[in-house]
């Protein structure tokens, strides 16, 4: 399995490029940011991604989809990462979309998956309820009355839940906060009496609703229940593939942010010579160049593995998730100190970096998760 | 690739495996524990065992000590995929390299793309054969980061040339019969352009080596003399002035060998050394500081192994990532230097004996110790990032 893309990913690749290039640009989210659009990405952008086929990349033909995988949706998420496009592609296709393709029943993904391939539907996935990342902490409870689940919690978090037609949502059957054990996704529509929810602007313009479930029923038969291994093994490989799929998200904003760094360091003059001859910033952006080599890796070699359907699944997610975590922050800083007193303006957009990067490196667990994670793997 | 080069290629490795099983001595089968494991011919070769003399003389005979060189110069005149099988069946037994030698790795791709018809014939042969073990002449005292300002002198005689100057970090000078030098034909010219690439028999008068003990407490370097030493002008490889050209294209060579695998074996993982020397509590490294330190490192040198992978995958393809080997060789440095660093920090008071039976005679200790020379030998750290800046991200220069 070569560590490169193949032809039609590259092609994908560059007809994505090309779309953002005009309509996805920075200037795009400045104005959702600006105008605090209602919705918090563009609608018209999302048709035309839709119609190039984004939202059906890891969907199997059988449901609408072009089932070209996991490599191939990595390659428009590194271009959405390059762009800062916000779209429902993490929410609806990389996290809710694969919960579905992995645990629905055939029912569940004949009704579900050709609206997502379709672009009809947004679907928040709810599955955080602490300050930081933590999969096993679930208090929601789904409680079996009859033949419905009474849903009762609060989830945080949740990307584009505000404006959301479908929650997949992790609850607790039973067991302790905590445990692995009793954790289950169902879906659930946002319509459902008892489900209210709260817009969070965040420090990236993009939105993450807080979402409450009150006495929320929903019917037995709403339990993603076709995976072999239960409830929390699925949630397991739902939020790998997604973080790896977050970590090709980033790798776009490191090159980008780095490329716009060098470029500026052969352009800004003091002392009467351009700035990029001092060996000082030579060397931080020599450094950094060797840091996003192994990012490079990292993130071609995870994305390989969920289309093979590695056993190594969580140990190059965490990798990913991890060393992208650790270099979108050093890059994003250095842009910032590189740019000088320019680079803390709103009107140059590096800065736009540094917040997405915050935001992106919290999402689905930052380095000191993945690296705490990697360190039990690997009992110790 | 077609269905009968194909088969070809299967019957080539059926046959390479058979020849391997049924001539490859049990003992060159075994790891590799100590750098008196490896042979290095040479006119004063000896040879550690019988097996050694007979693995090194059975490959010898079939062309397999450099088995991708043209059979004119002693190699194999193996191609590419037949190269990569035989090195995919050895290593699958576990097969020692017969013979180590710079000549190989570093002299020769120097000749192959420099060197006359008749130097190449002269002296390919002899490094296949092992009878000339080779060291390289580059740094000098004045001349280290900044290689180019080296002063060894050349003056030419007329029928020959009169060299004159000082050699330093001369890896195994001691050990070895000739050595390919950096030294200055013209002085007139700009620093770079002066340089000319000699050869030089180390058996010549004037020629004289001293070992530098280094803070390892081990010598595998000299500093070697030289003074009024006559050089045949047939020695000189190339042009005159073409030195540099030389030289830079030979440090490639050299520094993907330093930042590659270490000298002998497969480095151990931390994680374990952490959890012998440090223990659990609750499933959890005891110290949590060194814990994440340990995690951090092993992540570097997990992504960096697949960054080597992604490398080679973008060279097949036929992708060339340009300049990357100031990459590879800046940052396995430092990931080995950080590896012997924690090692150390892990081992606590048993990492520090010196000598003694119990620490192998202070293997830990002086490993760390020579892993500080990585980031300064073959261009230090700096030099490397000075390279990428320029080269790869085309910063400019003051």
């Amino acid at each position: 399995m070569p560590l490169i893309i193949t032809e039609e990913q590259q092609m994908l690749k560059t007809s994505v490029k090309e779309l953002l290039k005009n309509k996805g640009a920075i200037t795009n989210l400045r104005k959702l940011r600006d105008d605090s659009d209602p919705i918090g990405f563009d609608k018209e952008l999302w048709k035309e991604m839709v119609d190039l086929g984004l939202s059906g990349l890891v969907i199997p033909e059988a449901y609408g989809g072009l089932g070209f995988g996991y490599t191939g949706l990595g390659q428009v998420l590194e271009e959405t990462g390059r762009t800062l496009t916000a779209s429902p592609l993490v929410s609806t296709v990389l996290l809710s979309g694969t919960a579905i393709r992995l645990g629905g029943d055939v029912m569940q993904k004949e009704q579900l998956l050709p609206e997502i391939a379709g672009g009809n539907i947004v679907i928040g996935f709810a599955s955080e309820e602490g300050k930081h990342h933590a999969p096993k902490l679930v208090k929601t409870a789904a409680t079996l009355q009859g033949d419905s689940y009474v849903i009762n919690g609060t989830k945080k978090m949740v990307l584009d839940g505000h404006v959301a037609d479908k929650f997949i949502v992790v609850a607790r059957t039973n067991g302790a906060v905590d445990e692995e054990a009793g954790i289950e996704l169902f879906v659930v529509d946002a319509k459902t009496e008892g489900i209210t929810t709260e817009r969070i602007i965040m420090m990236d313009s993009r939105n993450a609703a807080l979402v409450h479930f009150k006495d929320v029923k929903i019917s037995a038969n709403s339990r993603l229940d076709g995976f072999t291994n239960g409830g929390y093994a699925l949630l397991e490989k739902t939020l790998d593939i997604a973080r790896i799929g977050l970590a090709a998200e980033m790798l776009g904003g490191v090159n980008e942010a780095f490329e716009r760094t060098i470029a500026y360091l052969k352009e800004r003059q003091q002392f009467g010579v351009i700035i990029g001859t001092f060996q000082a910033l030579q060397h931080r952006a020599a450094k950094m160049f060797c840091e996003i080599e192994l990012c490079k890796s990292i993130v071609i070699k995870a994305l390989k593995a969920i289309d093979a359907d590695s056993p190594d699944l969580a140990r190059l997610a965490s990798l990913a998730k991890a060393k992208l975590g650790e270099i979108y922050q050093l890059v994003s800083n250095e842009g910032i100190q590189l740019f000088g007193g320019i680079g803390m303006t709103d009107d140059e957009e590096i800065g736009f970096f540094l917040k997405r990067a915050r935001v992106v490196q919290q999402t689905l667990g930052d380095t000191n998760f993945h690296l705490d994670r990697l360190a039990r793997m690997r009992f110790f | 690739m077609n269905d009968s080069i194909k088969q070809n290629l299967d019957i080539f490795r059926k046959e390479t495996r058979a020849w391997l099983e049924a001539n490859c001595p049990e003992s060159m089968r075994q790891p590799v524990t100590s750098p008196n494991d490896l042979y290095w011919g040479g006119r004063n070769a000896k040879y550690i065992s019988d097996d050694q003399r007979i693995w090194f003389e059975r490959m010898l005979e079939k062309k397999w000590i450099v088995p991708y060189w043209e059979e004119k110069y002693g190699g194999g005149g193996l191609n590419n995929i037949e190269h990569k099988i035989l090195t995919e069946e050895m290593t699958k037994l576990g097969c020692r390299k017969p013979l180590f030698s710079f000549g190989i790795s570093m002299l020769g791709p120097a000749l192959l793309k420099f060197a006359t018809a008749e130097q190449k014939l002269k002296y390919l042969p002899e490094i296949v054969q092992g009878k000339i073990r080779w060291c390289q002449g580059y740094s000098e005292p004045g001349a280290g980061s900044d290689l180019a300002g080296l002063q060894t002198k050349a003056e030419d005689m007329g029928d020959h040339y009169l060299v004159n100057g000082q050699k330093v970090w001369t890896s195994y000078g001691d050990k070895s019969d000739w050595i390919f030098c950096l030294v200055r034909t013209n002085f007139e010219v700009s620093k770079h352009k002066g340089v000319s690439f000699l050869l030089i028999d180390m058996a010549s008068e004037g020629v004289s080596t001293r070992p530098i003990k280094l803070i390892s407490g081990k010598s595998p370097f000299t500093e070697t003399f030289l003074d009024n030493v006559k050089v045949p002008k047939g020695n000189l490889i190339n042009e005159p002035g073409q030195g540099w050209t030389i030289a830079k294209y030979l440090l490639t060579h050299e520094r993907q060998m330093i930042g590659g695998v270490g000298e002998t074996g497969t480095p151990p993982q931390l994680s374990e050394v952490a959890q012998e020397c440090i223990g659990l509590t609750n499933g959890i490294l005891s110290d949590s500081i060194l814990r994440s330190k340990v995690a951090k490192f092993e992540m570097d040198e997990a992504i960096f192994d697949y960054t080597i992978e992604r490398i080679i995958d973008e060279a097949k393809a036929g992708n060339n990532s340009g300049a990357l080997s100031s990459f590879f060789k800046y940052y396995g440095t430092e990931l080995n230097i950080s590896r012997y660093e924690l090692m150390l920090a892990l081992q606590g008071y048993d990492g520090l004996a010196w000598e003694g039976e119990a620490s192998n005679e202070g293997q830990l200790a002086r490993l760390f110790c020579r892993t500080k020379g990585n980031s300064i030998e073959g261009g230090t750290s700096e030099i490397q990032l000075n390279i990428i800046a320029k080269r790869i991200l085309g910063l400019p220069s003051s």
